[in-house]
């Protein structure tokens, strides 16, 4: 076998695309397809990927849902019957999520599917949710500027994580210099940009904030983390806002300790660290530094003890940690339930109708309530992270804070609401009087 | 009756008694502070450690360091505090006493970001005057950095006693660091001050110098000012020095995850796209020699890594020699079907680690060497990168003498630049393409422990390394080592100076942008092979 020609080795990547394309294909058929069942169960649908880059943090919800699921059936599951998962590995593929939405109400005929992660795989099934009429629960933090009538976004809006992390910052570390550091997709672009407009509403000036992107899966992050050391020796104290996504935080936060930042001299609060990603670390050099999040496991409260303990015994291994949007998908399937006794139908209309107004215990000690936004109140902390890998609440806000569909600090959204209760309307303008409708 | 109040008046004589006996433990300030810990409020904390930093109480030492640490624990219940030392034995932390044990109920008084910085002033101020050379530099940098008015008298006393070099130049900065900000200091003072903190030429002497109010005299803003810009402009020199240093570190990562590429690539010609693979099967061995020291052999951990290279590159090695014979040998000369099925065999190798060691990533820990940094002028260089960067080139080094002298370095390169031939000199060619797969598959092993030291042990740690691979691979170009050595140097370097100018979204386009016309003009990479080897 001989050197082979450039031209052979261009010929063969220009394909590339295609069969990886194919590749992927042949994984998500190959993936568990929902199995047969008889009539006098409910099925509860699991859209979360359970292979390729999303697996790491996807797999532990679906575990989450399978256990909730556990638990009602012991307690005699939902209008006399029981509950039934149906799971479908959508493998990190943004187009396999549609397709196995699709799969999910059409085939298997699901009353309600738990699922996603990423933004743009919820992009990608809403108009399937729209078309077939299903409901999904959301359960991760994200952008915002959406509000749809099939979808409950359980997990925070930015008024629910970012803008109070940054009011503790200037209230407390009277943080001056920002620093937005954020993997380049839509959730950190725009959360950096309401967080921007909310800043310089507080008399931040412009070259006080400095905004940086990163590709997905960044691993050399000396540059950036030397930039921002030079940023902050300015002689304001300055912080960093990090919505820098998964995989990218472990030689993010390695540089940072190695070069030497503590957390006393810049602090890094970070909106996508939880407990999960800390176990791939070594916490000893980051210890301080902050996550701001709905919930911790560190959090005691009788309900949070309970659940810990059993989801430990459910997973049978003792040190499997809990993190913030497993709590979400907890609020939000008890809500689910709820809303399908109250109407004693699983029907999505009649759900849909009667989620708004439904409360839920969380499990930090509050009651969350679903919104006529489809968004629910939720507490928020400031977690420091401790020695140990979990995280010491350092502040809460006083009580709950309600889910803002639309952000309240950008020029295009300032004005609309989502209000599917009197409304029924995702993006109604208040100055106009106008539901935009599903154009935008 | 009586009997009833003389009990009653007993109880009172007691009480007297006790409470004349419980003062002098608990009026004092001190005192009064130290029980302040108890109170699990930040507020009452920081008014604590200043109380008892100033009190000059020899217990005041001794205390904020176990807060520092996390050892100074606090009984909510009785208002207790205890300062539990390094060896295990406790002391009442208002007292001094010994105590025979810590009750559970007392828990770590709780820091924050802020109460640190206050605890790291405080001990600044206490210890400038520590026997150990090195607490004492720790202590004038932290008071460099506080520049608390008050610690001047501290400053100018350990100052005047100080004989080692070091420390009397941070301590001579500290000391203009607080004149700087007092409000009652001379101008002469002031200048003098500004001109110590220019000398001192970092990043903390620029944030100290631009974070001067504008209340300043005119003579002292100016100067301030100038040397700003002087210190700026020192900076900007050793920033492209530093940018430099981390194109090299870039460049050495690259290297290392391509050269075993460099091999099943470059000189066999086998698109490999499970070479990311392997790297990740390297790392995920280091994790595996890391959990059995962990739990069998903790002394050892310090030389986990040194254990975890050989036995990554047999483990990966082996599946690699194990790829060949059972997939690979089949498709030579077939690229399209070799791309596929290595495709294929990458994602079947990242589900089955994902089943063996689950979804999340595992930590793999820095040994004490391969951790922190040091200052080289005004640039930071981390130890990890520098081992890795020394690592790669020793493996690259050792690789090309394995090629050039020895036996089955020699069978190698006649294998694959003329099959036939080879095999009719009698070279059993089957078998040394297993060994070549073997080796190049080997060395990604290798790879993965050094990588697992700067990334995620992740299953898809591979997969954010072949792409990079075969663009250093083929602008180097295929089938030299030497190429690829310059590919993967100018590739890091290249990219770490357009970082700063372009992000790091834009610099990563960009590269591949200039990769895509280079290779426009130069199909063959920057070293292309010349010889008969290239026609066939």
């Amino acid at each position: 076998m001989l050197n082979k020609s450039t031209h052979d080795i261009a010929a063969s990547f220009s394909r590339r695309g295609v069969l990886a394309a194919t590749a992927g294909l042949m994984l998500g058929l190959a993936s568990i397809s929902g199995a047969k069942a008889a009539d006098d169960t409910i099925k509860v649908g699991v859209l979360h990927s359970l292979s390729g880059t999303m697996a790491i943090s996807e797999t532990t919800l679906k575990d989450t849902i399978l256990f909730l699921i556990d638990e009602q059936n012991k307690k005699g599951g939902v209008l006399g019957k029981k509950l039934e998962a149906v799971v479908v590995d959508p493998a990190s593929n943004w187009p396999l999520f549609a397709e196995k939405a699709r799969e999910l109400i059409t085939k298997d005929k699901v009353s309600v599917v738990f699922g996603c992660w990423t933004s743009v795989s919820r992009k990608s099934v809403l108009p399937v949710f729209k078309e077939l009429n299903n409901i999904l629960f959301y359960p991760v933090q994200y952008e915002g500027e959406e509000s749809e009538r099939n979808v409950f976004y359980t997990g925070a809006a930015p008024n629910q994580q970012a803008i109070p992390a940054v009011d503790y910052l200037m209230k407390d570390e009277k943080v001056k210099r920002w620093v937005l550091a954020g993997t380049d997709y839509v959730y950190p672009r725009t959360t950096n940009k309401i967080l921007e407009a909310y800043l310089k509403s507080k008399g931040v000036a412009q070259e006080d904030i400095m905004i940086n992107y990163t590709p997905f899966g960044h691993s050399d992050w000396q540059t950036i983390v030397a930039d921002i050391k030079k940023f902050g020796s300015a002689g304001k104290k300055t912080a960093v806002v990090s919505t820098i996504n998964g995989d990218a935080n472990v030689p993010f936060y390695k540089e940072l300790g190695n070069q030497g930042i503590k957390a006393k001299d810049i602090p890094v609060v970070a909106f996508s660290v939880g407990e999960e990603e800390l176990a791939g670390l070594d916490t000893k050099p980051l210890v301080g530094h902050l996550a701001a999040w709905n919930y911790f496991e560190s959090i005691k409260t009788p309900a949070n003890e309970k659940f810990i303990k059993d989801w430990q015994a459910y997973t049978k291994n003792p040190k499997r940690t809990t993190n913030d949007p497993m709590e979400a998908h907890v609020i939000g399937f008890n809500m689910w339930v709820k809303a399908v006794e109250k109407v004693k139908s699983t029907d999505p209309d009649k759900v849909i109708d009667a989620l708004p107004g439904i409360e839920a215990p969380n499990l930090t000690g509050g009651v969350s309530k679903m919104l006529p936004n489809h968004h629910i109140t939720k507490p928020v902390f400031i977690g420091e992270i401790k020695a140990n890998g979990q995280f010491d609440v350092v502040w809460k806000t006083p009580g709950l804070v309600a889910g803002d569909a639309w952000s309240k600090e950008l020029d295009g959204s300032k004005d609309l609401i989502g209000d599917w209760v009197g409304k029924k309307c995702g993006n109604f303008n208040t100055k106009t009087n106008k539901c935009l409708g599903s154009g935008s | 009756m009586p009997t009833k109040l003389s009990a009653r008046f007993g109880t009172f004589v007691l009480s007297l008694f006790l409470i004349a006996f419980a003062l002098p433990a608990f009026a004092g300030p001190f005192e009064d502070a130290v029980a302040k810990f108890a109170n699990d409020d930040y507020s009452d904390t920081e008014e604590a450690i200043g109380v008892v930093a100033s009190s000059g109480n020899k217990l005041a030492f001794p205390i904020i360091s176990a807060l520092q640490d996390g050892r100074l624990m606090a009984d909510p219940d009785s208002k207790k505090v205890y300062v539990t030392g390094t060896d295990g034995k406790s002391i009442d932390a208002a007292t001094g006493e010994a105590v025979a044990s810590v009750p559970d109920s007392a828990s770590a008084v709780r820091l924050n970001n802020r109460l640190r910085r206050s605890v790291d002033a405080a001990l600044g101020g206490l210890t400038l005057q520590s026997p150990d050379l090195a607490t004492r530099l720790q202590a004038a940098q932290s008071v460099f950095k506080s520049h608390e008015e008050t610690l001047l008298e501290p400053v100018e006393s350990a100052l005047a006693k100080e004989s080692n070099k070091a420390v009397k130049t941070a301590l001579g900065e500290a000391r203009a660091a607080i004149l700087l900000f007092k409000s009652d200091a001379t101008e002469v003072q002031k200048l003098e001050a500004v001109a110590t903190i220019k000398a001192r030429g970092d990043q903390d002497a620029l944030a100290l110098l631009s974070d001067l109010g504008s209340d300043q005299p005119a003579s002292v803003a100016k100067a301030a000012t100038s040397a700003i810009g002087s210190i700026q402009g020192s900076l900007a020199i050793w920033s492209s020095v530093q940018n430099a240093w981390y194109g090299l570190s870039l460049g050495s990562v690259l290297l290392l995850a391509a050269i075993g590429l460099a091999i099943t690539f470059g000189v066999m010609g086998v698109i490999n796209m499970a070479h990311g693979e392997m790297v990740m099967i390297g790392a995920y061995t280091t994790f595996v020699v890391q959990e059995v020291i962990r739990t069998r052999y903790p002394a050892l951990f310090e030389y986990s890594l040194l254990i975890a290279v050989p036995l990554a590159f047999l483990v990966a090695g082996g599946i690699g020699v194990l790829i060949e014979r059972s997939i690979i040998r089949f498709l030579y000369g077939r690229p399209l079907e070799t791309l596929l099925a290595t495709w294929g065999l990458s994602l079947v190798l990242q589900q089955a680690v994902r089943t063996m060691f689950g979804p999340t990533n595992r930590e793999v820990g820095n040994p004490s060497w391969m951790s922190g940094a040091f200052e080289l002028g005004q640039i930071t260089i981390t130890y990890n990168r520098l081992w890795i960067l020394v690592f790669t080139l020793a493996v690259f080094l050792i690789l090309l003498a394995m090629l050039r002298y020895t036996a089955l370095g020699l069978e190698m390169r006649a294998v694959t630049q003329n099959r036939r031939m080879a095999a009719s000199m009698g070279i059993a060619t089957s078998r040394v393409d297993a060994l070549t797969f073997g080796l190049g598959s080997g060395i990604a092993g290798i790879a993965g422990v050094a990588l697992s030291q700067i990334d995620n042990v992740s299953p898809n740690l591979g997969q954010s390394y072949i792409i990079d691979s075969f663009m250093v691979v083929v602008f180097g170009g295929v089938g030299n080592l030497w190429g690829t050595l310059v590919g993967a140097f100018t590739l890091g370097i290249a990219n770490k100076f357009l970082e700063p100018v372009a992000g790091a979204v834009l610099g990563k386009i960009a590269i591949l942008v200039l990769i895509i016309l280079f290779i426009q003009k130069r199909p063959r990479g920057l070293f292309a092979l010349k010889g008969r080897a290239v026609e066939a």
